[in-house]
């Protein structure tokens, strides 16, 4: 199991293959990537805000959730901050499992929780102005199927 | 009296004006603290408008406005996450 919260960009590819050289024992691996919408060309950036302690708690305890539930084999959340520009990866969810319904099932109740329980806020600054991006209720909704 | 780190992040550090303050305080709940801190000035009485906007960590824990602060040492003021 792996956590990063970082500023730097990371290299999706890079990533998925280390987190699928570091398995055994694993028939399935889901990767899921967040990028920048660009907005149909309107955002010049996105700006992450995010709790540090309470970002790595909070998200330390969403994946020990679903290791505990799910039967995996690994899994890795990398989550960037700071200032991204469009097209850019913000953040990528790995999870390993003998058999896929697991793997997938386990990443989405992972992106739904990193949606509404990890304490980062997106802020989009375009030509017009800078806007903090709301929550949505379906987000909030979506935590009640698990 | 005791103090505690009141930390505020997104909207509510801009309209408060600072992302972290030492804040010396009687309050026995979440609730009680809020109130203090809008009777202070007009920017923490904008922030704190709508109760509803806002979410509250104690100790970088989720928590709720009507919790005890009981010896919490740090008390976040934000709005809803938009992460992922």
């Amino acid at each position: 199991m792996r956590l990063s919260v970082q500023e730097a960009a990371f290299d999706l590819g890079a990533e998925a293959n280390a987190f699928a050289a570091g398995i055994s024992g694993a028939g399935a691996i889901v990767t899921f990537t967040g990028v920048v919408r660009d907005n149909g060309g309107q955002l010049s950036a996105m700006e992450i805000e995010h709790y540090p302690g309470m970002t790595e708690r909070a998200i330390s305890a969403i994946m020990d959730q679903a290791m505990a539930r799910w039967s995996l084999a690994d899994a890795l959340v990398i989550h960037r901050h700071g200032r991204l520009t469009a097209h850019e990866p913000i953040m990528m969810v790995a999870t390993a499992a003998r058999h896929r319904a697991d793997a997938f099932a386990a990443a989405e109740f992972l992106m739904d929780y990193l949606k509404s329980r990890a304490p980062f806020w997106k802020k989009e600054i375009g030509a017009d102005g800078a806007e903090w991006v709301a929550a949505r209720d379906e987000d909030e909704a979506a935590l009640s199927r698990w | 009296m005791t103090t505690i780190t009141v930390m505020y992040f997104a909207w509510v550090r801009e309209r408060i004006g600072l992302p972290r303050e030492q804040v010396e305080t009687g309050a026995t709940t979440v609730a009680d603290l809020i109130d203090e801190l809008k009777a202070r000035e007009e920017r923490y009485e904008m922030a704190f408008a709508d109760l509803a906007s806002l979410r509250v960590a104690l100790d970088q824990e989720l928590s709720s406005f009507d919790a005890p602060l009981a010896g919490a040492r740090e008390v976040a003021f934000f709005p809803p996450m938009t992460g992922g």
